[in-house]
């Protein structure tokens, strides 16, 4: 009990023991001194490489996703270029087509033209030499038929082509005459 | 169950023949030794053994047996780290993380990098030393031996020294002993206070603050446990089961103190070398 009484006043808690500072200090500097020097620096340099390789993963990413968008925009463009020349093509083609029609219309009614023209030529000719034909037969046969008749020869030849065209021209007068009347008559 | 929870304390001897003592008994024995005191603090007179003539008592083996632990754990962890962790290394990498963003840097931005080995040691070994107070078969806070919180302190006090004259030479001085925007009068009366506290009273108040929060937290455990062995029979079981029951509350209690009163001395230490870094003004 008395030894009890003793230490208890000798023990002092606040009252550090030099032992204990220096084994203390002496184990802390250790241990400073290995995460100071080894442990430490070896985590931060993996730590920042870690950093490192999320960063570049996420910069190759956005690399690739930019090139994805640039592959695309080219298509786009590429596609609408395509569109453009297709439509360009149509539009030609059309424009082409009705062209052809028109010119192969423009070549067809001078076709038809010529046609006509010469075709009409052909009919005022042939017209014209059947009329000179019928002029002289009908001369002749008016002649033989008034000579037939009056039994009186009209062989001279001045006097005979006188008559006739005289005939042939009142004819021809009243013929004119009876044409405009019809086409009067169709106008009104 | 009772002798186990006893174990831890000390100043406990059983002295009935048939090793039941308790109060309330009818052997009219006690304790034989004083109660949980300040005397289960002090082991210079039971050493466990002598190397080199050197007795070494469980404080000073179990600091040994910290630095050890400490070292091995953190060794496997980050001697070859992977980029991606697993394991060890994760949990490890969670401490480094808190004690450099939340401690380092909240306090001194990106300059604190340099000094988060030092802020990272000693918030595990001050941690590691208060939870020694939770290790069954060990159940005693080592910081509650005041050299070791004092050894701390002092390493402290050097080193935002160090860091406030390096950065500011003489200067630090007035970083240390006048506080912007108070008017030259009660300088006067202040700057001699600023100079005393920060200079002479903090490594104190650090050491003390840590060394105190475990003393009196294991004298708790120990007392309560000491209360529920000694209280234990017929007729003082209700005394008993409530003394047990706050010995279990209080070592609960405790592990959050440990913690805590870790991280506020390595905080405290992140706030000095701040002061010490800051711009002069």
């Amino acid at each position: 009990m008395t030894s009890a009484t003793v230490l208890a006043s000798e023990f002092n808690p606040i009252v550090p023991k030099g032992d204990e500072l220096v084994i203390g200090t002496i184990a802390f500097l250790i241990i400073f001194t290995i995460f100071w020097k080894k442990l430490l620096p070896n985590i931060k340099k993996t730590l920042d490489e870690r950093t490192d390789a999320i960063e570049g993963g996420m910069k190759r990413a956005e690399e690739a996703q930019a090139a994805a968008a640039a592959l695309q925009e080219e298509y786009q463009r590429n596609l609408t270029e395509a569109r453009h020349e297709a439509a360009k093509i149509t539009q030609h083609a059309r424009e082409q087509g009705s062209e052809i029609v028109a010119q192969l219309r423009g070549e067809g009614q001078e076709q038809r033209d010529n046609l006509v023209a010469s075709g009409r030529a052909q009919l005022d000719a042939d017209a014209a030499a059947t009329r000179a034909a019928l002029k002289g037969d009908l001369g002749t046969l008016a002649v033989q038929l008034a000579s037939k008749i009056v039994g009186e020869s009209l062989e001279d030849e001045a006097r005979q082509r006188g008559t006739v065209d005289r005939f042939l021209a009142e004819l021809e007068a009243k013929a004119d005459a009876q044409a405009s009347q019809s086409t009067a008559k169709a106008g009104a | 169950m009772s002798l186990s929870l006893a174990a831890g304390v000390s100043g406990l001897r059983a002295d009935g023949g048939d090793g039941s003592c308790h109060l309330f008994g009818n052997n009219g024995c006690g304790f034989s030794h004083v109660a949980p005191s300040s005397e289960d603090f002090d082991f210079s007179n039971r050493p466990w053994f002598h190397i080199a003539g050197y007795g070494v008592t469980k404080p000073v083996l179990l600091v040994v047996l910290i630095a050890v632990a400490m070292i091995s754990f953190f060794w496997v962890a980050f001697n070859k780290p992977k980029m991606i962790p697993s394991g060890v290394q994760n949990v490890a990498e969670v401490a480094y993380l808190f004690v450099r963003d939340r401690m380092a840097r909240d306090s001194m931005g990106t300059k604190g990098d340099k000094y988060v080995p030092f802020l990272f040691s000693l918030f595990f070994f001050v941690w590691l030393m208060n939870v020694m107070s939770f290790v069954p078969g060990v159940q005693f806070p080592v910081s509650s031996v005041y050299a070791f919180p004092l050894a701390l302190a002092i390493m402290v006090w050097l080193t935002y020294m160090y860091a406030g004259f390096k950065q500011h030479g003489a200067g630090y001085f007035r970083v240390l002993g006048v506080p912007s925007g108070v008017p030259l009068g009660i300088l006067v009366i202040l700057t001699p206070i600023e100079l005393l506290s920060n200079i002479l009273i903090r490594p104190f108040t650090l050491g003390i603050r840590l060394f105190a929060n475990m003393f009196a937290g294991h004298l708790l455990i120990a007392t309560f446990s000491a209360g529920a062995w000694y209280m234990f029979s017929v007729k003082g079981i209700v005394f008993s089961g409530a003394s047990f029951t706050m010995a279990i509350v209080m070592t609960g209690f405790e592990l959050f103190i440990q913690a805590l009163q870790a991280y506020i001395f390595v905080m405290l230490t992140a706030s000095y070398l701040a002061g010490a870094l800051e711009e002069a003004h």
